[in-house]
C-alpha cells in the first residue's frame, strides 16, 4: 500500500494467477501493473516457475512448458516460457524473471541436470518472446541445484547471453547450509561484476550479510512478512514471538532503537494482546519487520560506502549470537572465504 | 462536560459537546457518531492508515467484551487504557458490550452481567466492574446495565427486572466512583432498560435522571424482535423525560434511515459499527447524502441511465442474494463479476484514500484474491462515507434541509426491499 519514505524500490509480484483467462487484456486496460496497483515505483515479476515447485501438487514439466493448475479457479493453466514473457510484458514490470525449470535442491540425479540445461533454452525462448527490451529488464536464473560442475556449466552458458541481469536460483529451499553458500560463492565468482546478482528465496539476516558478503546484491523472501502475520517481530537479537504469553505484561516497544511507525507507539504488551484477534496486529508487525529488512540493508550499504564492511559483520554477528561459540559454523566458514574473520 | 444546542428540528437536536477529555478541551458536534473499535483498534487500522480518514470522530468507542481479558495487564501498566492502545490524547468511551457480536441470553442476574470475552463468558459485579474502570480511566463509562431483554421473549416481569437491576448497579457504581481518586473526571452514562415495556421505559428514564449521570444510553433497542414502530415510539417518550441539556446516547442501530428516525426522537450518539460490518462482507457504501443535488444529474437519473451501475439484472440479484443475506442497497458488493474491469472508484467523487488511489476493479481483484489489503482499503473508504453521512446530516439540520435528506435516505432504503423481494421472487420462478 502506501510505502514508507525510503521505502523499497521494487516489488516482488507473482505471475501465476495473471494467467487466469483475459488476465493480460485486463491488466492492459488497466495500464499495466503498475496502474492496478498504483505504484510508482519498480516493479519486479517473477515467471511463475517457482509456483511450480512450491504451490502446485500436480504439475506436469515438459519441454514445451509447464501444466498446472491455477490455485484461484482451478483452471488449468500451460505456462511456456512464450506465455510467461507475454504476461510480464503485458504487466510492464521493470524486471522480469525467465521461466525456468525448477527442480527443488534437495533432489538429485538426472532430473537437476535436464532442468538445467531446458532453463538455458527457456531463457533464450524468453529472450527471444520479450517485446520491450529496452523498457523492462530479462534476468536470467541460473540452475544446477547443488552440484558445482552443472551450475559451473550453466554459469558458463547464461553469461554468454546478454541479459541486463542474473538470478541464482535453485538454492533457499531446504538444502544444507553447508552447501547452499558453496553454490552461492560459485555462482557469484563466475558472474559479471558489472551486472546485478540476485539470490532468489534469500532470506534471514544472517543470511543476507554473509550473502553480500559472498558478492550478491539483491534478495527477496516471504519471510519477513509471513511471520509478521504468524505474530512475529524481527529483531536485531532475533526474533521476538510477540503472540507468546512473555509478552503479555511487557510494556516496551519491540525495539527500542527502531523508528518505525509501530515501536513509536505501540508496546509488545498491546501487539500481544491484538494479535490473537485482530488483523491490525499483522499490519503493525509486517511495518516493523519491513522497516527491520530496509534498516539492515541501508546499514550493510552504509558500512560498504565508508570501507567497514567487515567490523559491520562483526558487530552483526555479536549483537544476534552474543558470543563466538554460537555463530553457525557455515557462516563463519562462508565469511573466512571472502577473508572476513570473526571473533 | 457541557451540551449547548444550537437548534432543534423537527425533534432533531443540533448541538456541540464541549469541556471533553482529560484535559477538557476537546469539542465533538452533535448529531455524530464514534469510532468503533476492537481490542482498542479501529479495525484494519493501524495509527498511520486512521489519520487517513478525513471526519474521524473525537470520541473512541471501546468495549469490555473485547478488553476484558486485559483488566491485570491494565492494573500492572496503570497509565489507563487510552496510552495503553496508542490513543493517549483520545476520549475514551467504554461500553460493555461489542456491538458486532450479539450476547447469548439468560445469564445476568441480581448481582452480575455477563460479558462475552473471546475466552468466554465473565461474570462482572458492580465492584469487579468498577475495579476494571479504575485500571481502564476511560473518559465516559457506560454503567453496568442489564439490557437482556432483546431476545424477543421478554416478559413484563424480565422488563421490570433490567430496570430494577440497571438502576441499583448505578448507585453502586456511582457510589464505588466517588471512592476512586482515579475516575474522578469520568463521566458515567446511565442506561435506559425496561424491553418494550412502555411504562418501564418511562420509570427507567425517570429514576436514572434522578442520578447524577453525565449522559444517557437507550439500549434494549439492538435486534430485529422488537417491531419498528414499538421501538421508535418507546424512543420519543424515553427522550421526552430526559434532561435537554445531557447527550443520548443509542447502540445497534446503524443503517442510515433508522440513524434518522432516531435523530428525529432526540438521540445524538451512535456507533460506526455498521461500516465495519458493511466492510467485512466485501461491500463498499455508496449511499448518496448529497440532498444539494446537481440539477443535471438529477435530470439524468431520472431518465433512468444510472451512473452508480446499481441496474439490477436477474443474474446480478441472484448474485448479489447469494453472498450476504444482510446485504444493503446502501452499499455494492464489490465481489460481483461486473467489477472485475471497472476502473472507476469505488464512489464517484469520494475523497477517501481508496477512492483517490485505487478502483473498483483492483479491490475486486483483492478480495478474489482474499488479500488483508481488502479490509483496509474498504474499512477507509467505508468510515469515510459514513462519518461524512452524519456531517451531512449537521448540514442538513444547519441549512433546514432535513426533509430533502430525509427523503433521499429513504428512497434509497426502499431499494433494499425491493431488491431483497425481487431476488425472492426470482427464486421463486425457478
Amino acid at each position: 500500500m502506501a510505502a514508507p519514505s525510503g521505502g523499497p524500490a521494487l516489488s516482488l509480484r507473482v505471475v501465476a494467477e495473471c494467467g487466469r483467462s483475459k488476465g493480460p487484456e485486463l491488466i492492459k486496460q488497466a495500464h499495466g501493473l503498475h496502474g492496478f496497483m498504483n505504484w510508482t515505483r519498480n516493479l519486479l515479476t517473477d515467471s511463475g516457475g517457482f509456483q511450480m515447485v512450491s504451490l502446485v501438487e500436480l504439475s506436469e514439466v515438459t519441454e514445451e512448458g509447464v501444466r498446472f493448475r491455477s490455485p484461484y479457479n482451478g483452471e488449468e493453466i500451460l505456462l511456456t516460457p512464450e506465455k510467461s514473457i507475454e504476461i510480464q510484458n503485458a504487466l510492464g514490470s521493470d524486471i522480469m524473471m525467465q521461466l525456468d525449470d525448477v527442480v527443488s535442491s534437495t533432489v538429485t540425479g538426472p532430473r537437476v541436470e535436464e532442468a538445467m540445461y531446458r532453463s538455458i533454452r527457456w531463457l533464450d525462448r524468453c529472450i527471444a518472446a520479450n517485446i520491450k527490451p529496452a523498457e523492462q529488464s530479462l534476468f536470467a536464473i541460473v540452475q544446477g541445484g547443488l552440484d558445482p560442475a552443472l551450475r559451473t556449466k550453466c554459469l558458463e552458458e547464461m553469461t554468454r547471453r546478454d541479459v541486463p541481469g542474473f538470478a541464482i536460483g535453485g538454492l533457499s529451499g531446504g538444502e544444507a547450509k553447508d552447501q547452499f553458500w558453496r553454490m552461492v560463492t560459485l555462482s557469484t565468482d563466475r558472474l559479471p561484476r558489472e551486472k546485478p546478482r540476485y539470490l532468489m528465496g534469500v532470506g534471514y539476516a544472517t543470511d543476507l550479510v554473509v550473502c553480500v558478503a559472498l558478492g550478491c546484491d539483491m534478495f527477496d523472501c516471504v519471510f519477513p512478512t509471513r511471520t509478521a502475520r504468524f505474530g512475529s517481530a524481527l529483531v536485531p537479537w532475533g526474533s521476538l514471538p510477540v503472540k507468546n504469553k512473555q509478552f503479555a505484561k511487557d510494556f516496551r516497544p519491540i525495539d527500542e532503537n527502531c523508528r518505525c511507525s509501530t515501536c513509536r507507539r505501540y508496546s509488545r504488551a498491546f501487539l500481544h494482546a491484538l494479535v490473537r484477534s485482530e488483523t491490525v496486529a499483522m499490519h503493525l508487525l509486517t511495518v516493523h519487520n519491513i522497516a527491520y529488512q530496509l534498516s539492515l540493508m541501508r546499514s550493510i550499504r552504509e558500512s560498504i560506502v565508508e570501507q567497514r564492511f567487515p567490523q559491520f559483520v562483526q558487530d552483526f554477528m555479536t549483537t544476534m549470537y552474543g558470543s563466538r561459540e554460537r555463530y553457525p559454523p557455515w557462516a563463519v566458514e562462508a565469511l573466512a572465504s571472502v577473508h572476513i574473520t570473526l571473533e | 462536560m457541557k451540551l449547548s444546542l444550537s437548534k432543534v428540528v423537527s425533534g432533531c437536536r443540533l448541538g456541540t459537546l464541549t469541556n471533553l477529555g482529560k484535559n477538557g478541551v476537546q469539542t465533538v458536534e452533535l448529531p455524530g457518531c464514534l469510532l468503533y473499535t476492537k481490542t482498542g483498534s479501529p479495525p484494519h487500522l493501524t495509527h498511520d492508515t486512521l489519520q487517513t480518514i478525513k471526519g474521524v470522530p473525537d470520541i473512541v468507542q471501546l468495549t469490555l467484551s473485547t478488553l476484558v481479558e486485559l483488566h491485570d495487564v491494565l492494573e500492572e501498566f496503570k497509565e489507563g487504557v487510552g496510552k495503553f492502545i496508542g490513543m493517549p490524547d483520545s476520549v475514551l468511551y467504554c461500553s460493555l458490550h461489542d456491538p458486532g457480536t450479539p450476547c447469548p441470553f439468560g445469564y445476568n442476574n441480581n448481582k452480575s452481567v455477563s460479558i462475552w470475552g473471546y475466552g468466554g463468558r465473565v461474570e462482572m459485579t458492580t465492584s469487579k466492574f468498577m475495579n476494571m474502570q479504575r485500571a481502564f480511566k476511560p473518559d465516559w463509562i457506560q454503567c453496568l446495565s442489564d439490557g437482556d431483554t432483546i431476545s424477543g421473549e421478554t416478559s413484563r416481569k424480565r422488563a421490570k427486572k433490567s430496570v430494577d437491576r440497571s438502576l441499583s448497579f448505578l448507585d453502586e457504581c456511582i457510589q464505588l466512583q466517588e471512592k476512586s481518586p482515579e475516575l474522578q473526571s469520568s463521566v458515567m452514562i446511565g442506561v435506559i432498560e425496561g424491553g418494550d415495556v412502555l411504562e418501564e421505559r418511562l420509570r427507567s428514564a425517570r429514576e436514572t435522571a434522578k442520578r447524577p449521570v453525565g449522559g444517557f444510553l437507550l439500549d434494549g433497542f439492538q435486534g430485529l424482535a422488537m417491531a419498528k414502530e414499538t421501538k421508535l415510539k418507546l424512543m420519543d417518550s424515553v427522550t421526552a423525560e430526559l434532561p435537554e441539556d445531557k447527550p443520548r446516547l443509542i447502540h445497534g442501530i446503524g443503517k442510515p434511515d433508522e440513524v434518522l428516525e432516531c435523530i428525529e426522537r432526540g438521540v445524538d450518539i451512535f456507533e460506526s459499527f455498521f461500516p465495519y460490518q458493511v466492510t467485512e462482507r466485501g461491500c463498499a457504501l455508496s449511499f448518496s447524502y448529497n440532498y444539494n443535488p446537481d440539477p443535471e444529474a438529477t435530470v439524468i437519473k431520472q431518465n433512468g441511465i444510472q451512473d452508480t451501475g446499481k441496474s439490477h439484472t436477474e443474474k446480478d440479484i441472484n448474485e448479489t442474494s447469494k453472498a450476504d443475506p444482510e446485504i444493503t442497497s446502501f452499499e455494492i458488493f464489490l465481489k460481483e463479476k461486473r467489477y472485475r474491469d471497472d476502473f472507476g472508484p469505488l464512489v464517484h467523487g469520494c475523497t477517501c484514500y481508496c477512492c483517490q488511489n485505487h478502483s473498483r476493479a483492483y479491490v475486486h481483484h483483492l478480495l478474489v484474491t482474499n488479500e488483508l489489503l481488502a479490509g483496509v482499503l474498504l474499512m477507509m473508504h467505508n468510515f469515510q462515507h459514513y462519518f461524512s453521512f452524519f456531517h451531512s446530516i449537521r448540514d442538513a439540520l444547519r441549512d433546514d434541509r432535513l426533509d430533502q435528506l430525509k427523503e433521499l435516505i429513504f428512497r434509497q432504503a426502499c431499494e433494499t426491499q425491493e431488491m431483497h423481494s425481487q431476488a425472492s421472487e426470482c427464486r421463486g420462478r425457478r
